[in-house]
């Protein structure tokens, strides 16, 4: 009906961009110059690299939750905090002390599937604060534990049995690496089928579950993913700080800065985390001796990008230059010269394409 | 899965639906064929978008029961009854906004249609050029205008691959031309196999496919039969033009 040339090519979707490509490949060539790290630089910038690594861990799960999950939650404390008491409790237990790092995030992951049930039949505002009340009682449950001693404390001694620049170096190389699998996981996962689904409950659970998108399975991958991630982050910012006093890590700040680097870095883009990350660590650099008015200015900032620059700065950038690094969606290429609107496409009984032939599949 | 086609697909019988006091649905009984196309009208308020949820899942009756394909559906959750292929269309567009018109439908394909990834590539493209769409493919859905969004609605239900496709209003507001537009598309469904339940307020589009007309009132179906039949009852002039009309 409307002059649709039958030999033209048939419209391809796109995943891969030959930006995409590059952007990957200096991606990883970024990760591999990180990891010689110990080799060349001194102790303070590794310190300060180590900090960075975990900030963007907690800046990508917090994103991967909310983001594209829609499960805003203000509680991610709670993961952060068991992370590093599982490692305090598995170090105590005797296993190696690198190793019970790993393994309590794991842990942490496993404990997430229970409380995923739960948590998960709350609705928007109601799961927010769900969380942060879970947070509290986790903070409440592990005071309990005598090994931590109230809020004492304790510490991850085992660490104190390697020298000072091995464990630097170490804890270096796990934060790296843990950066590396998790943004590969949370890249993999959007990429995937499941990753659509995730964004469509986001934006509307019902005409989601209306399509066959089994919802509460999809939010339980994310959730556990953002829980794991997250204890990773609490178990390595331990191996940073040896000392464990609960308040320290069960604090809603961790929550707080998640928030702040992923609204201006860039809320449901997997680009804006990493660069609110590395914000929010400059800006820490700067002004984090301020107290409390450091964090009145962080609240304001995020506020302010939430309200004027909805998806943050990189969402601003996408738009302004279509410009996609690490594409996660999908793109369309049709070929020219096909009307924007017409229903009847297809329908006037001279198929416009070999697709429009596709038998019913037999369920 | 070769079903006999006088076994009726999509039944429903003794379908009562309450919210709080409020009775919306009181007592529905309704049989649908393989590849039938039904055109259902009522006056706003009748309980037609109520009891549409009831048959794909999206509410629970409060009483009565709900089989698909053979099996008691009943307390299937609603994306399991579209995987079997009952799929629906929401009289309020429900976009998935933070995504394009294609990712939209792609997620119908590989959930709903339980495609693999090309498949679903295909069936989504399928679905898109049917409705017309595929032009502005990579338009997030948040940007739409009604008439699209509406649209969408109908190539994200298509792409699920439904055996049986439930429309709700989508014809409202269209042109003449865009209004004959979706018969033919509607029509190539019925072409390709898939049975339709058609919700629409203009009855002169809905009689041109419609091979039987349901009308609902107050919660119950008041005539279903024939178009001309229903059409013509008395009790379908009354609940419409009020009683008394001649
Ligand atoms: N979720 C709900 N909660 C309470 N009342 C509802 C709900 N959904 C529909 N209703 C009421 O049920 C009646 C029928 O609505 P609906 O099914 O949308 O009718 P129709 O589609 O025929 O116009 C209306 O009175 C409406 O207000
Ligand atoms: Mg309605």
């Amino acid at each position: 009906m409307s002059g649709w040339n039958p030999l033209a090519p048939l419209p391809a979707v796109e995943r891969w961009t030959p930006l995409a490509k590059v952007s990957a490949a200096a991606g990883v060539a970024l990760l591999v110059l990180l990891a010689l790290g110990p080799l060349i630089l001194n102790a303070n910038l590794l310190d300060k690299l180590t900090t960075l690594f975990i900030y963007v861990i907690l800046a990508l799960m917090w994103n991967a939750l909310a983001g594209y999950g829609g499960l805003v939650s203000i509680g991610q404390q709670a993961f952060f905090g068991l992370g590093a008491y599982g490692a305090i409790r598995l170090a105590d237990a005797g296993v190696n002390v690198y190793l019970s790092l790993v393994a309590s995030a794991l842990l942490v992951g496993l404990v997430a599937q229970p409380v995923s049930a739960f948590m998960l039949r709350l609705k928007a505002g109601e799961f927010a604060i769900g969380m942060w009340v879970l947070a509290e009682l986790a903070h409440l449950l592990v005071n309990l534990d005598k090994l931590v001693q109230g809020e004492t404390g304790t510490s991850l001694i085992a660490l104190t049995a390697y020298q000072a620049d091995s464990r630097r170096a170490t804890i270096y190389w796990l934060a790296l690496a843990a950066m590396a699998v998790l943004s590969g996981i949370v890249f993999a996962l959007l990429r995937s089928r499941t990753g659509a689904a995730i964004q469509a409950i986001r934006d509307d659970e019902e005409a989601a579950a209306a399509v066959g998108v089994r919802v509460l399975g999809t939010k339980r991958i994310i959730f556990i993913l953002a829980a794991t991630g997250t204890a990773m982050a609490g178990a390595l910012w331990l191996a940073t700080a040896i000392s464990f006093q609960p308040k320290t890590y069960f604090g809603v700040q961790w929550t707080a800065y998640m928030i702040f680097m992923v609204l201006v870095g860039g809320l449901g883009t997997f680009e804006g985390p990493l660069l609110g990350a590395v914000i929010f660590f400059t800006i820490e650099a700067w002004f984090g001796g301020s107290g409390v008015w450091y964090l009145v200015g962080l609240g304001g900032t995020a506020l302010a990008f939430s309200l004027l620059l909805p998806r943050g700065i990189w969402g601003a950038v996408e738009r302004r230059l279509s410009l996609r690094l690490l594409p996660v969606g999908y793109h369309l290429k049709v070929p020219l010269g096909i009307p924007e609107s017409n229903m009847t496409e297809g329908a006037s009984g001279q198929a416009p394409s070999a697709v429009a032939e596709i038998p019913p599949v037999e369920r | 899965m070769a079903s006999d086609a006088d076994q009726p697909i999509l039944v429903a019988s003794g379908i009562y639906k309450r919210f709080n006091a409020l009775v919306v649905l009181d007592g529905i009984d309704f049989a649908m064929r393989p590849g039938e196309a039904i055109g259902v009208v009522g006056p706003n308020g009748a309980g037609k978008t109520t009891f549409l949820s009831v048959l794909v899942g999206a509410h629970r009756p409060t009483s009565g029961k709900v089989r698909f394909r053979g099996d008691d559906v009943t307390r299937l959750p609603a994306a399991e009854r579209c995987r079997l292929g009952l799929a629906r269309t929401h009289q309020v567009p429900r976009p998935f906004t933070g995504m394009t018109v294609f990712e939209n439908t792609f997620v119908a394909a590989s959930n709903g249609g339980r495609f693999p990834r090309t498949e679903a590539y295909d069936r989504c493209i399928d679905a898109l050029s049917l409705c017309g769409m595929l032009g502005i493919a990579n338009r997030r859905a948040e940007t739409l205008g009604l008439l699209d969004r509406k649209r969408l609605e109908l190539a994200r239900a298509l792409a699920t691959n439904p055996v049986v496709l439930l429309l709700d209003e989508i014809g409202g507001g269209l042109t003449d031309k865009e209004a004959g537009e979706l018969v033919d598309t509607i029509r190539e469904l019925r072409r390709r196999g898939i049975a339709v339940v058609w919700i629409e307020h203009i009855v002169h589009i809905l009689l041109q496919v419609a091979e039987r007309l349901i009308c609902m009132d107050a919660g119950r179906v008041i005539a279903d039969g024939s178009p001309e039949a229903v059409m013509s009852d008395r009790a379908v002039i009354d609940a419409y033009f009020g009683e008394g009309t001649p």
